[in-house]
């Protein structure tokens, strides 16, 4: 397959995800304000938050100062100038979506392009109190091109790089919100099992949609350490560490090829490591530092990846069948 | 001039009363739809032609927007008889034009035979010289060829001009079929109506054909300047259909004068390119040196016969306007047979008479430039004021030998639904000829519609629409 298309399916799928985890990470953050203001703290600080986990904190503050509601759910919802924000997302999704239609199937088109037209319908008269419902649809919309992928597209390599793009984001993201979050709330709170901790612990849950799950595996108060455990190492959690690297891990077995040696070795050892390593052993190494590691390791991890196969350059070492070419005859022109 | 459509050839009524054979049928079935059915259908359709992203970009316009070509839900109807006289014409044709593309490159026997200057030839921009001597498969230079045809009363066609190089337009052959069998299934159940959905693999079998010699199982690839192109849709919807590569320049190099793309897997040798690339953007090498939608060394890969071409390098020639007269001799000349489609009646503005003729006439008369394409740059004499005229005028004076004229030819009209309901709007027919080792064509073509009342200009360019277009089986 073509590098320049895999380049953009991985990047197709990634834009999807992040649109996704934006929502998500919005979506929360309004539940949150809907609580008394003494169990979250200011509104600034609040909305700090979803600034900080989408890596959006300094365009904001440049552009708009403060975090208030309105501005940062509009900066990081709808806001063109913010090559992070929803909009953007789906936009790019739509460039990387058209620049390799024919390797798509057209439903898949089909669902990112009505997205896209969709998107600037409403994106032109959004009120504030819609927003909710605007989460709720970019969510419905990264269900149904997942679905709908899933359900057309041919199993070969570009299912795998659409895959790859995917979890690599979600990973990305659940180690975000996990360590914004975490810090937010060890600062605040000392006292484990209170109203507070409750709600606050919840949304952190519900913006990976892991309330329920909690709920159904400890049936207990909510504590740090499960929390974190549920969204590092149970691999039964879909938008666990564990998990995404489960799926990074066997998309690129399937790829394969001589090429992607060491991004196989890297996705391997993070794999490894999730799938052998203790709840404690990570408090020990202190959960900031643990997952600032982890991010890093994602980092290479997606330059190894770029290196083997979405970049272009001539693979000569390794082409197939090289025929021996007798004297070349120069013709003259 | 009297613009009134009466005066033209109108392809579905006689008169007021009497509907022609072919579209009686299809009239009894529109007259029993409810009001306002068609223009509900037509709405339904604008969605999805949306949905799909079946867009073109319009140069000139702000980067990235993309507009809508305007589909018409009434179809065009041929019957089997007009069909068969058409094609066997346009397979005639671009025959000869290959023929003609191989002599000039080999041994030019057409000018020694004093049928065509070599002036007109080797003297013509669009000759290239680096393809002299160079051997194709087949011997065929365009692969695929767009004949534009009009008609001008019940069994009179003309072409218009030859789309040697790379005509587009097919992929709205195909997506318009498939929306008026998704609009109205009644019609196609009570209709027999010749298929055209497997254009997909005629296309593929002729790319196969074209492989270069020894090459069993060619990989082919659809070529496309990127996604910014204005027919980017039909570079990357012919890839999809045909199952193969859709590649940008930057996804090729060449390596000791063969042509590799870069994947996955390592670099994989590419034998046939069905390029909608121009010539000039081909090769920074040899062409253009600022062309970075090219791949550097390809045409040498092509010169040594490592890489096919389809269309091949150098066609411009053949389907440049002034050459374009030498068609009915060329046709004589390589098959020995009489012409069985003419051309336009043509004035060659680089001849003092013709030059002098046409600048008194200039009021009734289509001037257009020699290598102009997409209706661009062209005057329509009747529909322009006489300021638009003068100004031409002194174009044309600047370098007569770049313009050609033809009579404004009362192109035939097809019901159309406009705003004021379903009207007659005049149309041509652009059908898509394939030539590997045989020369094969779907029945029909893309129909072009001008929209506008009296216009006779049917470029989508232009804000001309489309049309499925129907050759009834016998």
């Amino acid at each position: 397959m073509l590098s320049r298309t895999v380049e953009n399916l991985f990047w197709m799928a990634r834009h999807i995800e992040r649109a996704e985890n934006t929502a998500r990470v919005l979506d929360v953050a309004h539940r949150t304000s809907l609580l008394p203001l003494d169990i979250e703290g200011t509104e600034a600080y609040l909305w700090y938050a979803p600034l900080n986990i989408t890596g959006c904190a300094a365009g904001y503050e440049r552009k708009y100062g403060l975090a208030k509601a309105d501005t940062v759910t509009y900066y990081l919802a709808l806001d063109p100038d913010n090559p992070s924000s929803i909009y953007t997302c789906l936009k790019m999704a739509r460039e990387n979506a058209r620049a390799v239609r024919s390797a798509i199937t057209s439903e898949m088109w089909e669902i990112i392009n009505a997205t896209w037209l969709e998107l600037n319908r409403v994106s032109a008269q959004m009120e504030y109190e819609k927003f909710p419902d605007f989460f709720d649809w970019v969510k419905d919309r990264s269900h149904l091109f997942r679905g709908v992928t899933l359900g057309t597209i041919l199993k070969d390599i570009s299912l795998s790089f659409i895959k790859l793009g995917t979890f690599l984001e979600r990973a990305d993201n659940t180690a975000r919100i996990l360590d914004v979050k975490y810090h937010i709330l060890l600062n605040e709170n000392d006292s484990v099992g209170s109203a507070a901790d409750y709600y606050q612990w919840g949304s952190l849950l519900k913006s990976v949609s892991a309330f329920e799950a909690y709920r159904k595996i400890y049936r207990d108060v909510i504590s740090p350490l499960r929390v974190a455990e549920l969204l590092i190492l149970r691999d039964d959690m879909p938008r666990s560490l564990h998990a995404c690297m489960n799926e990074v891990e066997s998309a690129l077995i399937d790829i394969n090829g001589s090429a992607g040696k060491e991004a196989r070795r890297c996705a391997g050892e993070q794999h490894a490591a999730l799938h052998f390593g203790r709840i404690d052993d990570v408090f020990t190494q202190g959960l900031h530092e643990y997952l600032t590691d982890f991010l890093g390791h994602m980092d290479s991890l997606g330059k190894n990846i770029r290196d083997a196969y979405l970049s272009r350059r001539d693979h000569f070492d390794n082409l197939p069948i090289r025929r021996v070419v007798q004297s070349q005859q120069q013709i003259t022109t | 001039m009297n613009m009134n459509t009466k005066n033209y050839f109108d392809e579905m009524r006689i008169d007021n009363k009497t509907i022609r054979d072919i579209y009686q049928r299809y009239q009894h079935w529109q007259n029993q739809l409810p009001i306002g059915a068609l223009e509900r259908k037509s709405a339904e359709a604008e969605l999805l032609f949306r949905r799909l992203g079946i867009t073109f970009a319009v140069y000139g316009e702000s980067t990235g927007s993309e507009r809508l070509i305007p589909f018409d839900v009434v179809p065009r109807i041929f019957s089997a008889s007009e069909w068969n006289r058409l094609e066997r014409g346009i397979k005639q044709r671009v025959k000869a034009l290959n023929a003609f593309l191989h002599d000039i490159y080999h041994e030019r026997e057409i000018i020694k035979a004093g049928i065509i200057g070599k002036e007109q030839v080797l003297g013509n921009v669009l000759y290239c010289q680096k393809m002299q001597g160079v051997d194709l498969p087949n011997q065929v230079y365009a692969h695929i060829a767009g004949i534009d045809l009009v008609r001008v009363a019940e069994d009179d066609f003309y072409v218009l001009e030859d789309n040697l190089r790379t005509p587009s337009g097919v992929s709205y052959m195909l997506e318009n079929r498939k929306t008026m069998m998704r609009l109205f299934p009644e019609l196609f159940a009570s209709h027999a109506i010749e298929p055209v959905e497997h254009y997909p693999q005629m296309l593929f079998d002729t790319l196969r054909e074209s492989a270069p010699a020894g090459v069993s199982d060619p990989v082919i690839v659809v070529m496309t300047p990127g996604s910014y192109n204005s027919a980017y849709f039909e570079h990357a919807f012919l890839a999809s259909q045909m199952g193969v590569e859709l590649v940008e320049g930057q996804d090729l190099f060449v390596h000791d004068k063969k042509v590799y793309m870069h994947t996955t897997e390592g670099a994989q040798q590419v034998h046939v390119i069905y390029r909608r690339v121009d010539d000039d953007f081909l090769d920074p090498l040899v062409f253009r040196p600022d062309s970075t939608l090219g791949v550097p060394g390809l045409i040498d890969a092509y010169c040594h016969g490592n890489v096919s071409l389809a269309n091949g390098v150098g066609t411009g020639v053949a389907d440049d306007k002034s050459t374009y007269l030498f068609v009915p001799d060329m046709i004589k000349f390589y098959l020995g047979e009489e012409p069985l489609l003419s051309n336009v009646p043509t004035w060659r503005l680089s001849l003092r008479d013709d030059l002098k003729y046409v600048l008194e006439h200039l009021p009734e008369l289509v001037v257009k430039e020699v290598q102009g394409s997409g209706g661009y740059g062209m005057l329509v004499g009747p529909t322009s004021s006489k300021k638009e005229i003068e100004a031409y005028k002194q174009r044309i004076l600047s370098d007569p030998a770049n313009f050609i004229a033809q009579p404004t030819l009362a192109l035939s009209t097809c019901p159309t639904l406009v705003e004021t309901g379903v009207a007659p709007r005049h149309v041509d027919l652009r059908p898509f000829v394939l030539s590997g080792k045989e020369v094969r064509l779907v029945p029909g073509g893309l129909t072009r519609v001008a929209l506008s009342e009296g216009s006779l200009i049917v470029n989508s360019s232009q804000g001309g629409g489309t049309k499925d277009t129907w050759v009834l089986e016998n």
